[in-house]
């Protein structure tokens, strides 16, 4: 009987395990959120402006040719900086919590997700550099938080169930963000600092606690 | 309880086998390493399982080239994914009787 149900468990596990790469660390998630948090200071300080017109179309009318392309080239850098710093915090959690668990980092599961977020991540990215081409500075961010919305949305099937909500909201705030243009230094805040810590600490709560405490690993010490 | 355990498949009695199906029911297609990862056996071992369900017609064997390397990779069929479902089904059956 035992047997039986310990088999039944175990083919589940194998399922999902199989089919889904579970290493995804909450960490990862609070890490990105910390980062753009910074960035989105330096991007305010710099600027000199405050949270709620920053980046709107009729500011940067304000600026003039001299002052739009500097502005320009900042924020440019500003967040190629930030993306590399996320993504490298984000890797290394997810490493380690995957090394903790005796699994591979590089498998079938893996490789699945990783191509689900990059084909509409790419297309995002490019996206954004025709947007840039064009000077429609004021549509980056809701471009980017729609475009990395529907990618958690579309890798979500290959990892926690966590990451389809966390698509959703980046979506919403994406299309909000696209009517109230005013706000867009305020909402690529919300979208990639706050929501990530949210749902990275909800994570971690959930999955990666736990499987540290299995692997006689006490995080609260 | 004769009956019930009448719909057990004889191809599924090792844990080996039963694992191996249920990676291939939610994969489309899995290939040998990835397989020897997922339920930590030997090659030995496994090729040996995966060749038991071939020769049950359970599951479809591809041999293909990557480069110079041969790549191997392996689908549950029509016939094996119906058996498992079979199997479980009985597997549940006689945990309720319990």
């Amino acid at each position: 009987m035992n047997e039986h149900l310990q088999t039944l468990t175990e083919i589940r596990s194998l399922m999902e395990r199989s089919s889904k790469f579970l290493s995804l660390s909450g960490l990862s998630g609070v890490s990105a959120g910390v980062v753009a948090l910074i960035g989105s200071a330096v991007v305010y300080m710099r600027l000199r402006t405050d949270w709620l017109s920053v980046l709107s179309y009729d500011r940067l009318g304000k600026y003039g040719i001299g002052g739009y392309r500097e502005a320009n080239q900042f924020l440019w850098q500003t967040a190629v900086v930030v993306l590399i710093t996320a993504l490298a915090f984000g890797t290394f959690f997810t490493v380690r919590k995957a090394r903790q668990q005796g699994q591979r980092v590089w498998n079938q599961a893996s490789r699945r997700l990783l191509w689900a977020l990059a084909v509409p991540l790419v297309t995002g990215g490019i996206f954004c550099l025709a947007l840039l081409h064009y000077r429609v500075l004021f549509l980056e961010v809701p471009a980017t938080l729609i475009f990395y919305g529907l990618a958690l949305l579309n890798g979500s099937k290959y990892t926690v169930r966590d990451v389809e909500y966390l698509g959703y909201s980046e979506i919403a705030l994406g299309l909000l963000a696209l009517f109230l243009s005013g706000y867009n230094l305020l909402f690529w805040t919300i979208g990639f600092g706050v929501l990530h810590i949210i749902y990275g600490t909800a994570m971690y709560w959930k999955y990666d606690r736990n499987s540290a405490q299995k692997m006689g690993v006490n995080p609260t010490s | 309880m004769k009956d019930l355990l009448a719909h057990f498949n004889k191809a599924f009695e090792s844990k080996a086998r039963l694992s191996i199906m249920s990676v291939l029911m939610v994969n489309e297609s899995m290939s040998f390493n990835g397989l020897k990862d997922l339920l930590a056996l030997t090659d030995g071992n496994l090729a040996t399982h995966l060749r038991a369900l071939e020769e049950a017609g359970y599951v479809l064997v591809m041999k293909q080239f990557v480069g110079r390397k041969p790549n191997t990779t392996y689908q549950a069929t029509d016939a094996g994914k119906a058996a498992f479902t079979d199997h479980l089904n009985a597997l549940e059956a006689f945990i309720k009787t319990l």
